[in-house]
Parts: C-alpha cells; sequence; structure tokens
C-alpha cells in the first residue's frame, strides 16, 4: 500500500519548493527571522560589552588623567612624594610584569613536562585522571590560594629565600636582600606559578595530543629514543601552542589579585629585590587594597590604573588568541 | 672445532650489529632516562601544592566547620569571640552567584546559538576572537567596570549585590559561550536536517532539537562557569563591599560573599587578647577563614563532580 502511495504524495512535494522561493525569495520566515535577529543582537551585545569596559575605564580614569600635579597628591590619594600619575602607575606595571614574568618562567617549563607526561608518557587510563587532578587545581579559588599561600608556603618558603640570598652572597655590586616572614615577591610568584600552570598545561596538552601520529612513527622508526621522538616531533609542531599557552598564562597570571593581595607585604619601587618585603606591588592588587578607602579622585586614579592593566592584559590576550588562530589556519593536522 | 668458533664469532658480530642498529647508545639513552624522570618530576611538583593545600584547608578548616558556623553570621561578633559564622557570606554568595548567572546564561547560550547556527562573515569572526579576549579580563577590571557603569546612575557610595552580578556576568558570559558552542557543535547535522526536512522552521528545530540534544552538555557547561566565578574575590570586593548582617536583596546594601569573607577574616589576623582571657581566642579570625575556605572548595568541588556526573547520566546515546 506505502509503495503504491507514496509516489503521488512525492511528486507535488518535488515541486512545491521551488515554486515558493520563486514567491517568497527567501525561505526564512516569521518568527525564524525574528530568532535570528536576536541571536545575531546577542553576539553583537558581546562586542558592545567589550567595548563598554573601555569606554566607562577610560571616561572614569580620565579625570585623573587630566589633575593638575596639586589634584593628585592631594584628593588624588598618591603617596607622599609623587606628583604625577607615571609615578604611581610606572612601578605598579613593573612589580605587575615582574611578578607575572617570574611565575611563567617558573610555570612553563612545569606545565610543558606535566602535558608530555599526560599525552606521551602516561598509560592512557591514568592520563585522564592526572588530567582531572590538574583541572582541579583550576577549580580552586585565588582567595583560597591566597590563604594557603599566606599562612602555610610563606612561613615554610621563607627558610628556602634566605638559602637562596645566602648562595647569591657572592655576586658583586648587588646585596640581596631578605625577609624572614616570606611576604616577598617571589613567594607570590610561586603562587601565582601554581594558579597558572594548569591553562599552559590544558592548552599545551591538547596541541601536543594533536601532533601527528605519522611524524612520531617515523621519527620511532628511525630509531630515535621517545624523548629524541619527542624533540623531533612533538615540540617543532607544538611550539607555537605553547608559545600561547604561555602567554595566556601570563594574561592571568597579570590580572590575579587575591593571591598577590594575601601574600605580598607591598612597596611602590622600581626594585629587584624580589626576596624583600615592601619592595614591589601589582596593579590588581594596588586596586583591591585601596578601593575601599578611596573617593573622588581617589577613585579615578585606582580606575586609570585599572585601564593600564586592561590594556596590558588585552595586548597579551590577543596576541595569544592571534597566534593560536594562525597556528589552526596553517596546521597540517587538521 | 674452527667452524664452530667463526660460527660463534659471527653470531656475536650478529648481536653486535643488531644491538647497534636497534638500541640507542647509551649517551641517548641516558638523556632519554632522564627527561623521563624530569617529565615524571614536573608532574610530581604539581601534586605537591595540591595535596598540600586540600590538606591544610581541610586540617585546618573542619576544626569550625559545624552546624553553628554555617549557621549564624558575624552580626555583634567582635575581637576573639568563640561565635560567628559565615551564614551571611553563604547566603550572599547564593544571591550574587543566581543573578549573574540569569544574566549571563541566556546572553551566553543566544550568543552560542548565534555563532553555531547563524554565524558566517566577519561580525561572527569578530565576535569568536572577542569571546577569546574576554575570557581574560582581570577579574578586578571587570569589577571596576561594574562600578564605574553603576555609579554614574547611583552616586560613588553605591554598593550593592547586583553591581557584583554584573561583573561576575562579565567574566561568566564568555566562559559560557565557549562551553554552550562546543556543546552545540557536538549536535548531529543530521539531527537539524531530519527537522527541516519535516518542514519544522530553523528557530523551532534549534529550540526543540539543537537545544534539547545538547542540554545536558549545556548544564554541565553552566555549572562549571559557576564553579569558575563563584571564587572570585576582588569584583565582589570593590563592587558589593563587606558586611556583618545576612541581606537576601541584591538590590539593597552590601553584601558578603564567602570569598570576601576568607579575605576579610584573613586580613583582621590574630586577635590581641588579655593573658587570662578565657572566651577570647588569638586565631580565631583564621580559624573561621580556613573553615569557610573548606566550604567554599566543597560547593566548588560539587559544582565540578555534579556538572561531569549531568554530562555521563543524561547525554544522549548518538551511537
Amino acid at each position: 500500500m506505502t509503495t503504491t502511495d507514496s509516489p503521488p504524495d512525492a511528486k507535488p512535494g518535488r515541486l512545491k519548493p521551488p515554486a515558493r522561493r520563486r514567491n517568497s525569495g527567501d525561505t526564512e520566515r516569521g518568527f525564524s527571522r525574528v530568532f535570528r535577529w536576536i541571536t545575531t543582537g546577542s553576539g553583537a551585545f558581546l562586542l558592545l560589552v567589550l567595548a563598554a569596559v573601555a569606554v566607562f575605564l577610560i571616561a572614569r580614569g580620565l579625570p585623573a588623567l587630566t589633575a593638575s600635579p596639586d589634584e593628585l597628591s592631594g584628593k588624588g590619594g598618591l603617596p607622599t612624594g609623587m606628583n604625577s600619575l607615571w609615578d604611581l602607575v610606572g612601578p605598579l606595571v613593573f612589580g605587575t610584569l615582574l611578578a607575572a614574568t617570574m611565575a611563567l618562567l617558573l610555570a612553563t617549563p612545569v606545565a610543558i613536562g606535566i602535558a608530555l607526561f599526560i599525552s606521551h608518557y602516561a598509560p592512557r587510563r591514568a592520563a585522564s585522571v592526572i588530567g582531572y587532578v590538574i583541572d582541579l587545581l583550576a577549580a580552586i579559588p585565588s582567595v583560597v590560594f591566597g590563604l594557603w599561600g599566606g599562612r602555610t608556603l610563606a612561613p615554610i618558603i621563607s627558610d628556602v629565600w634566605v638559602w637562596i640570598a645566602g648562595v647569591l652572597d657572592f655576586l658583586p655590586f648587588w646585596t640581596v636582600n631578605v625577609t624572614n616572614t616570606g611576604r616577598s615577591l617571589a613567594t607570590a610568584s610561586v603562587v601565582l606559578a601554581v594558579m597558572v600552570l594548569p591553562i599552559i598545561t590544558a592548552v599545551s596538552r591538547e596541541v601536543f595530543l594533536q601532533t601527528p601520529t605519522l611524524h612520531e612513527e617515523a621519527a620511532l622508526a628511525l630509531g630515535a629514543t621517545r624523548w629524541e621522538m619527542i624533540r623531533t616531533a612533538v615540540l617543532p609542531f607544538g611550539r607555537s601552542g605553547v608559545i600561547s599557552a604561555a602567554m595566556l598564562g601570563l594574561g592571568r597570571a597579570l590580572g590575579e589579585t587575591m593571591a598577590v593581595l594575601m601574600i605580598l607585604s607591598p612597596g611602590i619601587l622600581y626594585s629587584f629585590q624580589i626576596f624583600d618585603s615592601g619592595q614591589q606591588q601589582t596593579i590588581a592588587a594596588f586596586i583591591a587594597s585601596r578601593f575601599a578607602e578611596a573617593s573622588g579622585l581617589a577613585v579615578n586614579v585606582l580606575i586609570a590604573t585599572g585601564l593600564a592593566l586592561f590594556v596590558i592584559t588585552m595586548v597579551v590576550n590577543m596576541g595569544a588568541r592571534a597566534i593560536v588562530a594562525r597556528r589552526k589556519e596553517f596546521s597540517g593536522a587538521n | 672445532m674452527s667452524a664452530t668458533t667463526s660460527i660463534t664469532d659471527d653470531a656475536g658480530a650478529v648481536e653486535r650489529t643488531r644491538a647497534l642498529l636497534t638500541t640507542a647508545d647509551s649517551g641517548r639513552r641516558r638523556a632519554d632516562r632522564a627527561m623521563t624522570i624530569l617529565i615524571y618530576g614536573a608532574f610530581l611538583l604539581a601534586v605537591i601544592p595540591l595535596v598540600s593545600l586540600l590538606w591544610t584547608v581541610v586540617v585546618n578548616g573542619v576544626e569550625r566547620f559545624d552546624g553553628d558556623f554555617l549557621f549564624t553570621s558575624m552580626r555583634g561578633v567582635f575581637g576573639g569571640m568563640d561565635m560567628g559564622g559565615a551564614y551571611h557570606a553563604a547566603v550572599g554568595t547564593l544571591m550574587i552567584t543566581l543573578t549573574a548567572t540569569v544574566i549571563s546564561v541566556p546572553i551566553g547560550l543566544l550568543v552560542a546559538i548565534y555563532l553555531v547556527e547563524y554565524g558566517r562573515g566577519a561580525l561572527a569572526r569578530a565576535t569568536t576572537f572577542f569571546v577569546d579576549v574576554m575570557t581574560g579580563i582581570p577579574s578586578i577590571v571587570a569589577g571596576l567596570f561594574a562600578f564605574a557603569l553603576f555609579t554614574i546612575f547611583l552616586g560613588p557610595g553605591a554598593k550593592l549585590g547586583i553591581i557584583a552580578a554584573v561583573a561576575l556576568s562579565v567574566l561568566m558570559i564568555p566562559v559560557v559561550v565557549r562551553s554552550c558552542e562546543e556543546m552545540l557543535k557536538l549536535v548531529p547535522n543530521e539531527l537539524r536536517e531530519a527537522s527541516y526536512a519535516l518542514g519544522v522552521p530553523k528557530w523551532l528545530t534549534i529550540v526543540r532539537v539543537v537545544l534539547r540534544t545538547s542540554v545536558a552538555g549545556i548544564t554541565t557547561g553552566v555549572l562549571l562557569s559557576i564553579a569558575r566565578v563563584i571564587g572570585e574575590t576582588a569584583p565582589i570586593l570593590i563592587t558589593a563591599g563587606v558586611s556583618d548582617s545576612i541581606n537576601f536583596n541584591v538590590f539593597d546594601g552590601r553584601m558578603m560573599t564567602l570569598p570576601v569573607y576568607i579575605f576579610s577574616q584573613y586580613r583582621q589576623g590574630p586577635v590581641p587578647c588579655r593573658e587570662d582571657a578565657l572566651d577570647c581566642l588569638v586565631s580565631i579570625n583564621f580559624d573561621r577563614a580556613w573553615a569557610a575556605a573548606l566550604l567554599l572548595i566543597i560547593i566548588v568541588m560539587l559544582l565540578n563532580l555534579i556538572g561531569r556526573l549531568v554530562t555521563r547520566w543524561f547525554s544522549p546515546k548518538l551511537r
């Protein structure tokens, strides 16, 4: 029955769509069009939000940028001895970059190691468990890292810093000061390193797993050991991925507030005394520590420093994303 | 005799040649082994802080972690009093995170639908790129943005839960977009085509077929993004302030959240007690901070766990 019925049914069905399309010129009608507008609008809204972040920060930071030195040191709440905004922002940018760079230098080699461990060394079943453990590290809130860093890590690690400072004592032209409390930029950087570790690991792991199997097998067939295979096939393939992963980690470390705020004993200096307290401060921690008491122009000053942080992290992140995007286009793996 | 020795010599030579060809020489083998040890070491090095952190939080936090802590606020608690809890902070965390979720999930989901179902051309490319960039916005900058936005209307001293919720939304939306996008991409095209073939309009196909199929994945993504923002401290500190009382209303007055509670207790530091004071605990502030940290970690871990279980239980069996 069905076989005899279907041809007459199918025929008008096959004929109708072209006719309808000719009539309206567009198959999209009714709520479908509204729905497309709604979703497209929310896409545009997202871009608007990002633009709004920049616009509002600029608008509210502008009074601080245009204020006279007298106003800044009076109502602007600048620390004594400073009479322009750059006197404040400069050392803060320096401290932020120093802390983030040190964190990155500590975290990247370890993260690459873990990523290789998961992708090429660990047994298959263990690898997913280990990946989950590393993700756990990413899920822990930064304030808990700060609490742990300030209460547990700082007293322990200060002995290590004292020892390192003792070893470095032979250096001429440079005396290494060291604090016994452990509340130094070095400790903060170690905690920051632990916090960015999961990000760098996650991205690098994905890249390493994408290495073409044929490259790996070719290397092994030529008699390479496992490490030589990784060095000749995996690492060159993953280089740009690792670089962008490190930059993403850098972006995270630059903006991290609580760990630095709770561990570091701050100062506002251009100083490389990373084992001493009262030397450097980062932008994010500075804003968080001053914001509650600030009012009037002081708020504008803080927002202007926040704008500096926003610009730095945007540049770093966009750089990282651009590398990732370019890699996607030219990669032979897909 | 001579024949046999020459054969054994040959065998030895063959063995040596084979060894030469099939195994690496000792220097290369040593490098290989050293790198293996280093890579295993890197993994162990990363586990140490994780274990240490979880261990100290559990050991220090479990002491005060009881019903009294969970269901009292800090109102009227001062000095080294052996009382006070995190109820008000838990309430604030719940309300602010809930508000942020209500704001972010619809927007995030719509953007994801746009990117997967409609996204062509420059706007889609720009959106994809800037979603990635937005995931890197420092949390304190999001807080400053929300503050700058609301204080234009409400005056400079405004500290409300809703401002914090907006700040968290700025951080949360890109995460929701990313995870929902991945989930929507997983829906097989055959399902969409089958739906179109039945004459279902596109929007109904998306709502009834695509979203229905990926609801488990989307739930997971939302839960994980909540877990991500629930621990944010800095933006809430500068937008919702600090409070000692219970406040359920995000549109009225300051609110406390668990991360800010941890921070403010930590900042108060040790209590100066008199020598003979019996009701004064020197370390009470740190004890409360640890207990609140334990509560926060439990919440985050539960969200992660439930998120993963939801995918495992409710994802459609496609194959």
